[in-house]
């Protein structure tokens, strides 16, 4: 699957999609395939606070967990309530309907501090030539 | 060297036929299992006894099964697992030998099985006799002044252990804040250290999979309470300089925790405490043969230094001048109480019956056999599989994946088609820092011929990787069951029976 | 290193250990190394043993066995006296046939179930003996087993913990088994949680004038039902005092989960205890089973193993751990426990109690134990200076008073071979003239009949 162009990406393979004021924020190809058969997507509550870089929750594979981090700041307004009876849209449909939560972002400048879709796509060459 | 048949897919499709079914499908209304003597005392009306408010309605859906439906169902059950009774059980850090049966026989003398853990203390002077000895014993195998046995497994002695030094820092005005864990170790390590109320600070393993006194130097701060090692380590590698990581913690008032899982490989050989070591809890049903019984009970006595055992769990155990022995409490520093009574005793009495059995020189062969072992294995595939660490390696040995991967066949793979040879695969995807790790223990029990037919199925299955690495990819083909979907078992959580 | 045997003499072989002689000849050749020493060269000389560690043995079956018995005798115990022992550990029935299915080899001498396709005997268990766990308790998710009653109470207070970020403060009932209370102290003592004791009324019950006024900024309560003094609490009560936080009930004597209310189905969250009672030998203390059930909200939480049901690739139904996220092997620092190592074992004992005795016989147990308690506390009523301090509902379990210190009377009685009851001084302060006096379905009315005889002499005897 190619690395849709209208994301930002990071570092710890979160991506975020932003309309206006509203971050939606996923894990990518790349890390739903290293994690395997996603089993179990901890979110937060909505309306609590995150600031860039906090932990928003974490995802289970059947033999890993991985924390997930909130690449913006800001209020979450809404989360994915599909995933908690269907964890595996996160292998099936990263970009799409396996979104894990969104954000009311209160400051788009973090936003360009986030790689391209071209600068990540690099990120993960060497990633996974290690 | 014997040849090889090669279990074909279909061989055992008999084996595969129906499950047993679970106890509560087996159940049906009017069976018995058991059978009281007639109540002898004159029955009271319930609601005198017992408000009916506090009493429970009839327990839904609880099984009615005869005595025989019970024998016939376990022994069913029994058939679908393998064990180290049937052969060869090669997982790495597990220490799976030789069950002996005098030590089950040894443990149901009733004079052991049906005394009390309240009983007054002149009414078992047997057990506490036993319990004293014991401790005696590991003393001196550990070469450290005292023991505790209340820790009933391995991360039970962890927490005790490291319980232990964070009061005894405390005791100095600071109780710091890190434990220092190599990347190497066991999952518990972190967790108790964390329960005891630490942070964790992770080493990196050099390329010889231990650890460089220079990385143990800077890591050693004024807030690092011990370094928490696991000697030899999960690669079987001798930490050589353990002592001058000992000198390295002490200077800085820092312990050195050892975790004794793979105490098997030097145990007569070695003394933790002519080591440094300041704490070592070692797991006798991993070196003292009790058996595992499909994940417990264990024990997990923990051994100290002279300036640790103030802060020792209490009771200990003491011998009074006349020969006689009682549970002494007065010990106004220790952590306290790990668990209700005296421990696992029970399993107690199984590892002295075994290091009785030992004795000095038994104990010294155990080592001595195991590491040959295990080293006979490490050269016999070495040439077949990818030995990722080459240090020299005691009683287990670490191969990984490696030269299977190109033919997309993985650890997993191959661990599973073991099975299909009749063998139980060793630890898997253990230590971390090996990717695809096979972690191979065959410990001292085996014959030279088992050790063989081992060595030969992994080189059959390495033949096969080359020649038909689609039958090892879809291995087992010959077990009760075949892969399972644990992400299914996962996703929706099934963890109990429901009447349909 | 003159005195060290010669490992490939016939001289050093062992029973216990195959390879000797020629096979080792062979290995070493295969390995390349000419002795076995040469294996051992990683370890420096300066830390290794110069001699034979110094303790007895070898022994042979015959020696050990004249060693060991001659310690177990002894022993005096609750097989060769009557015993009216209590407190945490309860001489039950076992089935002739739990211990020989026990020491099945594939039962006995099987690792932790790892590898699912040649461990479905023991996953299956774990998962009946879960489902049991269920339907005694009401509550909806078991774990695979936990050490023991103390330590399942130590791990359920973390849970709550964990549940309620920021309070620290964690309510037990006084009557909550002293050492379960002791072993919470010891596990969260760098925690930064507080423990606040709240002690029982005239009748024995929990105090919950006392309970009420405990429980501001507190995470969770635990009570024990029946409590260490024997009495059944009254959980609804409870309940309506601890509106908000995590309640947990704690079980020593898991038999009397055959009569009384299951705390699931009376407002508790979680349930912790002793499986010991389901016909697993006292053994001074151990091995036994701890016990772990809670509600489906909470499962995600659960510290141990789960077993879980799946299906494999033909289809087939199987079993397997799962949810091991959670587990210390994956999570490592941040686990919801430390436990690895549990007592598989003798959770399968229970697991084969609880399906032998069934719906009928876990209630009829409860019920013998229930009337035979009554009958001894009648018989007691009868005589003079004996006093039942506590008013409230037992079940198997009771306090005795006399006038006289509760030693003194015991050691009396234990010249009539019986083993009388537990001194509740050892316990708590003002009670030297109390003892615990536990009943089951092993005590015959001859035997009480015997007790009450006894214990009328003993007092009369110290009168004069």
């Amino acid at each position: 699957m190619a690395t849709p162009e209208d994301n930002r990406y990071a570092k710890s393979h979160e991506y975020v999609h932003l309309e206006g004021d509203v971050a939606t924020i996923g894990i990518t190809d790349y890390a739903q395939k290293e994690l395997g058969d996603v089993v179990f997507v901890e979110l937060p509550q909505v309306g609590s606070q995150l600031d860039a870089a906090d932990e928003l929750g974490s995802i289970e594979s059947v033999k890993a967990v991985s924390e997930l981090f909130s690449p913006v700041s800001g209020e979450v307004i809404e989360i994915n309530e599909a995933l908690a009876d269907n964890p595996a849209l996160v292998n099936t449909d990263p970009w799409g309907d396996g979104w894990m939560i969104r954000i009311r972002v209160t400051d788009a400048t973090e936003i360009d501090e986030l790689m391209t879709a071209e600068e990540y796509d690099e990120y993960i060459e060497k990633e996974s030539a290690h | 060297m014997t040849a090889i048949t090669e279990p074909e897919v279909a061989q055992h499709a008999a084996q595969k036929s129906a499950m047993e079914p679970l106890i509560f499908e087996r159940s049906k209304k009017g069976r018995r299992g058991y059978q009281l003597p007639d109540l002898d005392v004159p029955e009271q009306p319930l609601d005198d006894l017992l408000p009916a408010a506090l009493r429970r309605e009839e327990i839904q859906d609880e099984v009615e099964v005869s005595e025989v439906d019970v024998m016939r169902h376990f022994t069913r059950l029994s058939k679908l697992n393998v064990s180290i009774d049937a052969g060869l059980y090669p997982l790495g850090s597990c220490t799976m030998k030789h069950n002996p049966r005098i030590n089950e026989e040894i443990a149901r003398t009733p004079g052991f099985a049906w005394s009390h853990p309240l009983q007054a203390e002149h009414q078992v002077q047997g057990n506490l006799e036993l319990l004293w000895h014991l401790e005696q014993t590991l003393k001196e195998i550990f070469g450290l002044p005292r023991v505790t046995l209340q820790p009933v497994a391995g991360a039970h002695g962890e927490l005790t252990g490291i319980l232990m030094v964070h009061k005894a820092l405390a005791k100095t005005g600071n109780a710091r804040k890190y434990i220092l864990i190599p990347d190497s170790a066991h999952g518990t390590n972190p967790a108790s250290a964390a329960f005891a109320g630490y942070q964790i600070k992770e080493l990196k393993s050099n390329s010889r999979g231990t650890v460089d006194l220079s990385t143990l130097e800077a890591a050693v701060t004024e807030d690092v309470a011990a370094l928490m090692i696991t000697v030899p380590n999960t690669l079987g590698v001798f930490e050589s300089e353990i002592k001058a990581m000992a000198d390295i913690l002490h200077a800085k008032g820092a312990y050195l925790y050892c975790d004794g899982a793979n105490l098997n490989s030097f145990v007569g050989i070695a003394r933790p405490g002519d080591m440094g070591i300041d704490v070592i809890h070692s797991n006798l049903h991993k070196t003292f043969s009790t058996p595992h019984g499909g994940g417990g009970p264990g024990a997990g006595p923990v051994g100290v230094s002279e300036s640790l055992v103030p802060f020792l769990p209490t009771p200990t155990i003491e011998r009074r001048e006349d020969g006689t022995f009682y549970c002494d409490f007065s010990h106004p520093d220790s952590i306290g109480r790990m668990r209700a009574f005296h421990g696992n005793f029970n399993v107690l009495v199984r590892a002295l019956t075994y290091m009785r059995s030992m004795g000095p020189t038994g104990l010294r062969r155990i080592a001595q056999i195991a590491v040959l072992n295990a080293n006979y294995i490490r050269a016999r595939l070495r040439k077949t599989y990818h030995l990722p660490y080459d240090a020299p390696s005691l009683h287990e040995v670490v191969f990984s994946d490696k030269l299977q991967t190109p033919k997309d066949v993985h650890t997993l793979d191959i661990a599973k088609r073991l099975m299909d040879y009749g063998f139980h695969p060793p630890t898997i995807y253990f230590p971390l820092i090996v990717s695809g790790a096979l972690m191979i223990e065959p410990t001292e029990s085996e014959p030279k011929e088992e050790l063989d037919a081992f060595c030969d199925a992994m080189i059959a299955i390495a033949r096969e990787t080359e020649e038909r690495p689609e039958l090892v990819r879809s291995a087992p083909h010959t077990t009760p069951v075949r892969r399972l979907d644990e992400a299914r078992a996962a996703r929706q959580p099934i963890l109990r029976w429901t009447k349909k | 290193m003159t005195n060290l045997p010669d490992p490939t003499d016939s001289s050093s072989s062992h029973r216990y250990i195959s390879n000797a002689g020629e096979d080792i000849r062979e290995m070493l050749a295969t390995i390349g190394v000419d002795s076995i020493d040469r294996l051992f060269d990683t370890i420096p000389d300066a830390v290794k043993l110069k001699g034979l560690l110094d303790i007895p043995g070898p022994w042979s079956e015959i020696e050990s066995r004249r060693w060991f018995r001659g310690l177990a005798a002894r022993n005096k115990t609750t097989a060769d006296h009557a015993s009216f022992l209590g407190g945490g550990a309860y001489a039950h029935y076992q089935p002739a046939i739990i211990d020989q299915l026990l020491l099945r080899a594939e039962f006995l001498t099987a690792y932790t179930p790892y590898q699912p396709e040649v461990s479905q005997g023991t996953l299956q268990s774990i998962f009946e003996y879960q489902t049991h766990q269920c339907l005694l308790t009401g509550l909806d998710v078991a774990n695979a087993s936990l050490y023991d009653g103390s330590t399942a109470l130590c791990e359920a207070v973390l849970l709550a913990e964990r549940l309620t970020k920021g309070k620290k403060k964690v309510v037990l009932a006084k009557s909550i088994h002293p050492h379960y209370i002791d072993t919470v102290r010891t596990y969260i003592q760098n925690l930064g949680l507080e423990i606040v004791e709240v002690g029982w009324g005239a009748d024995g019950r929990l105090d919950l004038d006392a309970l009420r006024a405990a429980t501001a900024d507190a995470f969770a309560i635990a009570v024990q039902s029946p409590n260490f003094l024997g009495v059944v609490e009254d959980y609804d009560a409870i309940v309506g005092a601890t509106e908000g936080l995590t309640r947990i009930s704690v079980i020593a004597e898991a038999t009397s989960l055959g009569v009384l209310a299951p705390p699931g189905q009376h407002g508790f969250d979680i349930c912790v205890g002793e499986g010991q009672a389901w016909g697993i030998p006292p053994q001074f203390g151990g091995p036994y089973v701890g016990f772990m059930v809670v509600r489906e909200a909470l499962k995600r939480h659960m510290p141990g193993r789960l077993v879980g049901e799946t299906v494999d690739v033909d289809g087939k139904r199987a079993y397997v751990l799962t949810l091991a996220t959670r587990e210390q092997h994956i999570r490592r620092g941040k686990a919801t426990s430390n436990i690895c190592t549990n007592q598989a074992l003798i959770a399968l004992a229970a697991n084969m109690y609880l399906s032998l005795l069934g719906k009928e016989g876990l209630r009829e147990v409860g019920l013998q134990c229930l009337q035979k308690a009554a009958y001894l506390r009648a018989k007691l009523r009868e005589i003079q200076s004996i006093e039942l301090p506590f008013a409230g509902p037992v079940y198997n379990e009771f306090v005795v008073r006399t006038p006289f210190p509760a030693e003194t009377i015991l050691a009396d009685l234990e010249h009539e071979k019986i083993l009388g009851g537990i001194p509740l001084g050892t316990f708590y302060d003002g009670h030297a003239n109390d003892f615990l006096v536990a009943v089951t379905e092993l005590n015959t009315r001859e035997q009480i009949d015997q007790y009450v005889a006894a214990l009328s002499a003993a007092i009369s005897r110290e009168r004069r």
